[in-house]
């Protein structure tokens, strides 16, 4: 940050010859701005497009019955337009399992990552404006212990799961899912910056309970992180595969992820029934609330990034 | 909630204060622990535990025939000799070196052409872009697997349309090349929206000031806008290197589509997989995850230690 | 909420916790072994079962079953069934390792494909059903199956479907071609270089490395590259069946006269179904698959005989199929072998045939109903007789290996690279084979070449 020093120092002398023009650049990064570049615009678009292809991809094939969607352009719509047929059949097919993963897959995320994101909340705080033995240590450990490969430790977490008699329960999929590393990150800078040491100082001083303390006074200050970390730890719980495909064996309890897979691995079985266009239809119903979350949510966890992201 | 917080950009101007005034207040208690206590109890049952029965296992062998017994380090020689898994750590390595920055590199750009106002249709472009981190890691390769096929996908649509012929995306050549490519659809979006927070919080002052002084906005990107987001750089780093060497998902789901160009230690992640699902050696697929883990770590710890040395 | 813990209780504790956990799970898996004498449960026993009742954990994938389990419950009205999809093939079989190793979460009754049952068998983690009789129904199953659910002098499992070969051809590219059905594999060589000489989207067949093929056309071809006894495994690929094998797919790959398009995927549909790809030498299970897999290609595809190795041959093999067995950690073997006997045995297998499986028995097989059913997909062809047929001729002293799972998992990482590179077949079985006797090295076998 040195070099903020130096035009800090030079903004002053300007600023008492020329108030008018600062203030008009001042704005510059508002709505209003005047100097828009079709070149920019464009050269972005290309990323735009690149990133919005695959989904006009999944929407269009979504429109297709399962002969169509072998037999017509990928990138067009064609023959009757099925995307009503399509989402009918996939919420009706095999008795309407598609609502049982999708009410599932609410569970884990209401649950889980409404759990992680109160444990992050909780540890970054702590992390955030508390000295305490092992302080160091606890980042440290944790992400270190997130470098080692899940998948390798899937084994004995199962073991020790099937131990507790948690496998095959809603607990296997939600205890897991109740970290989140980065999560209790951006919590703790988001804490350390949102929460001023004297506020604390004064609440301690009334004699307010450290719990008290956090609910009333911190908790309000912490609402854009928390909405932050909530969608994080949302994603990541939405698409969780790997550790239910290990810890479910009913698929009463799978989450949309393992049963979509299940699905296309359904086309693969001898008096198996190829049903791709469920598949797609569903991925598509899969994505859709959480972008549906994303642009409802947008105004608030943009903030709540922005506090965590500067931190160094 | 929100309207209680500050404001993000005037977060950004404040923390100096604030943390003047945490080092001379706090003290060493331990009532941290009440607040990190419960984040570290969930840890440990779901991360230390197995991590710890893994590294117990890495101990012992336990053969279809001759049953379990204690071999030392006998399975970390063996590792160390391991041409498959040398071959699939290189593979990452070349993962790593190609795929992050060029993903970081877009991400950045995007972030830098949404903060400099310059763009037609900001938040459009922002939203569309960030939304491919929606679609779980499952769906996309799905998706991406349906769009290369070569006959009947969208490859084989654009090649019979324009009558050219596009090589196979999913031949032993271009493999990697294609799974990087659906990775960085996937984290554009998410990298992008961190360093735009990041850009977001710059103190608006600075740039008055540069531009008074009549600096080129390449200077204006140079000078300021990265040297201030460098920590933003260095966490999506961090975690980039960290998913890289974890590389499982894509190549995984797309192992069934090009069995031949993905092998079964095509990445160390899918190489501990079917060490232990396929081949049921639980004791080398932990000790092939440690070794992961720690290289992991010690890479991590480096890219850390690069940036913030940089930074001073 | 919690109360204040230090970092270095909790690292204890979870060691401690793991360390327990060590304990129990290597106890839960290995004391089984040791070649016990299989439990000995009477007809009458397992008729007593029935009638107290009781509850049942399945785990299958095979759709028919659930048909099956309903009739099997009204008829005993005291059973009560969970039939679980835990997974398709190998899927499954991990959730079944990891439970037997866990011992906890074990079901009652697990299908099993026959390439996989000599690992549960070796390992002891399903039942030897000798002693609840089963040895008797040898008569009732094909020489096929029954083979494959036998390990050393134990029964298994029952078999449960089988998958004798046919070549399912489309006829429609075929006669606009004008090029003969192939009936043997120098001519299905011909077929493949006319048919893409005429139209050069027009492949013979898919084929991008397949294990449980190349097994299948060894077998047909009387190659025995795996021989078993007990823990002494050999492996070779160098006989004379694997070799005829390896020179004649060596053509087809060498000329570029296989669409490398791996099975199952959705462009092999595609290819199914738009005349793209001519022809499948598949198990006999594959009816349903095109019937609801390629609906648009109905009536052009027919099925005929397997190609023939020897001009005038009648050899076939089988390519999957499954067994239904019992775990050994299930206590609740009597009642399960009931559920074993009535699918596999008694009505369930009408049940199973009416919902388009294939059968395992001798005596669906030869009823006039079955051979003359008529498959609408096929434009009305009588596809059991060829099926069945097939059944009869499947070659003796065919067996998998103890570890057949694992090896298939890699048959890509070997052999696969002669679909992709310049490496000879040959040479591709012969790191199959070198990988395969490294596995089983280590596993404890005694392996030879």
């Amino acid at each position: 940050m040195s070099v903020a020093v130096e035009p800090a120092h030079t903004r002053k002398d300007h600023q008492k010859q020329k108030p008018g023009y600062v203030r008009m650049k001042s704005t510059r990064r508002g709505v209003d701005n005047p100097r828009r570049s079709v070149l920019l615009t464009v050269l972005t678009g290309i990323v735009l497009i690149y990133s919005l292809i695959p989904l006009v991809w999944l929407f269009i094939n979504s429109s297709k019955t399962q002969a169509d969607l072998f037999t017509s352009f990928g990138l067009w719509f064609s023959g009757d337009f099925a995307l009503f047929g399509n989402i009918g059949d996939t919420l009706t097919y095999d008795d309407g399992i598609f609502g049982r993963w999708f009410l599932n897959t609410v569970l884990y995320v209401v649950v889980g990552a409404g759990g992680a994101t109160f444990l992050a909340v909780l540890g970054g705080y702590a992390l955030a404006k508390f000295n305490f033995p092992g302080k160091k240590a606890v980042f440290a450990v944790v992400i270190g212990a997130v470098a080692v490969p899940g998948t390798a430790l899937a084994v004995p977490t199962f073991l020790m799961f099937s131990e507790m008699g948690l496998t095959n329960t809603p607990w296997s999929v939600i205890i897991p899912s109740l970290i989140s590393p980065f999560g209790l990150y951006l919590m703790w800078t988001f804490a350390s910056e949102a929460i001023p040491t004297e506020l604390l100082e004064s609440a301690r001083m009334d004699g307010a309970g450290e719990f008290r303390t956090f609910f009333q006074i911190c908790l309000p200050l912490l609402g854009p992180g928390i909405v932050t970390v909530l969608l994080f730890t949302m994603v990541a719980t939405w698409n969780n595969y790997f550790l239910p495909l290990i810890m479910l064996k009913d698929p009463a309890w799978y989450p949309l992820t393992l049963g979509l897979n299940a699905w296309n691995a359904q086309a693969s079985t001898a008096g198996g029934e190829a049903i791709f266009n469920l598949v797609i239809t569903g991925s598509l119903l899969t994505i859709l609330p959480l972008i549906a979350a994303f642009l409802l949510l947008q105004r608030y966890w943009q903030s709540g990034l922005s506090a965590g992201a500067v931190k160094e | 909630m929100t309207t209680a917080s500050p404001p993000p950009a005037a977060l950004g101007t404040q923390p100096k204060p604030a943390k003047r005034a945490q080092k001379r207040t706090q003290k060493r208690s331990w009532s941290g622990w009440l607040f990190i206590g419960p984040f570290m109890a969930v840890f440990a049952v779901v991360f230390l535990a197995p991590i710890a029965y893994s590294i117990w296992l890495s101990f012992f062998r336990n053969q279809l025939v001759g049953g379990n017994g204690f071999v030392g380090l006998a399975n970390y020689s063996q590792a160390l000799q391991d041409s498959q898994f040398w071959s699939s750590l290189l593979r990452v390595t070349l993962f790593l070196a190609v795929q992050v920055p060029v993903m970081l590199l877009i991400a950045l750009l995007v972030a830098l052409a949404l903060d400099s106002g310059r763009l037609y249709g900001k938040s459009f472009f922002r939203i569309s872009i960030f939304l491919p981190y929606a679609v779980p890691a499952v769906v996309a390769s799905l998706m991406w697997g349906f769009m290369y096929g070569t006959r009947f996908g969208l490859v084989g649509n654009i090649n019979s349309a324009l009558g050219i012929n596009l090589p196979n995306p999913l031949s032993p050549d271009l493999i990697l090349a294609s799974i990087g490519n659906i990775v960085t659809w996937e984290f554009i979006g998410y990298n992008m929206l961190i360093f735009y927070s990041a850009l977001r919080v710059i103190p608006k002052s600075l740039y008055e000031a540069a531009e008074i002084d009549g600096a080129s906005q390449f200077r204006l990107v140079t000078a300021i806008k990265l040297p201030a987001i460098r920590g933003a750089l260095v966490v999506a780093a961090i975690f980039s290197v960290i998913g890289s060497f974890q590389l499982f998902n894509e190549p995984a789901i797309l192992q069934s589509l090009a069995p031949n160009s993905i092998s079964t230690y095509f990445t160390p992640n899918l190489y501990a997989y079917s060490l232990s699902f396929s081949g049921q050696q639980y004791n080398y697929s932990a000790t092939v995850a440690i070794i992961m883990g720690v290289i992991t770590m010690v890479i991590a710890y480096a890219v850390q230690l690069r940036g913030m040395r940089k930074e001073s | 909420m919690k109360s204040k813990i230090s970092p270095a209780v909790l690292r204890g504790s979870a060691l401690a916790l793991a360390a327990a956990l060590t304990l129990t799970a290597c106890g839960g898996g290995g004391n089984d072994a040791g070649g016990a004498a299989p439990e000995e449960v009477s007809a009458d026993d397992v008729q007593a079962a029935l009638e107290e009742g009781g509850d049942l954990t399945i785990w299958a994938w095979e759709p028919t079953l659930e048909k099956v389990v309903e009739d099997f419950e009204a008829e005993h009205p005291n059973v009560n069934i969970d039939l679980v999809n835990a997974g398709t093939g190998n899927d499954q079989y991990t959730a079944l390792q990891n439970a037997v190793a866990a011992g906890s979460g074990v079901p009652d009754v697990a299908q099993i494909e026959y390439f996989a049952l000599p690992q549960f068998a070796l390992a002891e983690s399903v039942k030897d059903l000798t002693g609840y009789g089963a040895g008797d129904l040898a008569d009732t199953f094909n020489p096929g199956p029954w083979s494959s659910v036998q390990a050393g002098e134990g029964i298994y499992g029952l078999p449960m479907d089988s998958g004798p070969m046919a070549l399912y051809y489309n006829t429609e590219v075929f006669e606009k071609h004008g090029v003969e059905v192939p009936t043997t594999w120098d001519e299905y060589v011909e077929a493949a270089r006319a048919l893409h000489a005429a139209d050069s989207s027009i492949y013979i067949a898919n084929d991008t490395g397949d294990a449980g093929l190349t097994t299948s056309l060894i077998w047909q071809a009387g190659g025995q590259p795996y021989k078993v006894d007990g823990t002494d495994v050999t492996i070779d690929f160098s006989d004379e069946g694997s070799t005829k094998f390896a020179e004649t797919w060596q053509q087809l790959l060498d000329e570029d006269l296989l669409s490398p398009i791996t099975s199952w995927s959705d462009e092999w549909y595609q290819g199914l179904g738009n005349g793209t790809i001519a022809t499948l030498a598949t198990g006999a299970w594959m009816p349903g698959n095109f019937t609801s897999g390629v609906p648009a290609a109905s009536g052009k595809w027919r099925a005929a005989p397997l190609p023939q190795w020897e001009e005038g041959g009648t050899a076939s093999a089988e390519n999957g199929g499954s067994s239904l067995t019992i775990p050994t950690a299930s206590e609740k073997g009597a009642l399960a072998y009931a559920f074993l006997d009535y699918a596999n045995v008694g009505d369930g297998v009408q049940t199973r045939i009416d919902g388009g499986a294939f059968p395992a028995t001798a005596a669906a097989l030869e009823s006039e109903e079955f051979l003359n059913a008529e498959f609408e997909y096929f434009g009305g062809q009588q596809a059991n007789q060829i099926f069945a047929e097939s059944a009869r001729n499947v070659p003796e002293g065919w067996s998998y290996l103890p570890f057949q799972a694992y090896a298939n998992s890699i048959f890509n990482d070997t052999a696969g690279q002669a679909y992709v590179s310049d490496t000879p077949l040959t040479e591709g079985l012969k790191s199959w084979q070198d990988a395969s006797i490294k596995y089983g090295s280590e596993q404890g076998f005694t392996v030879s070449e």
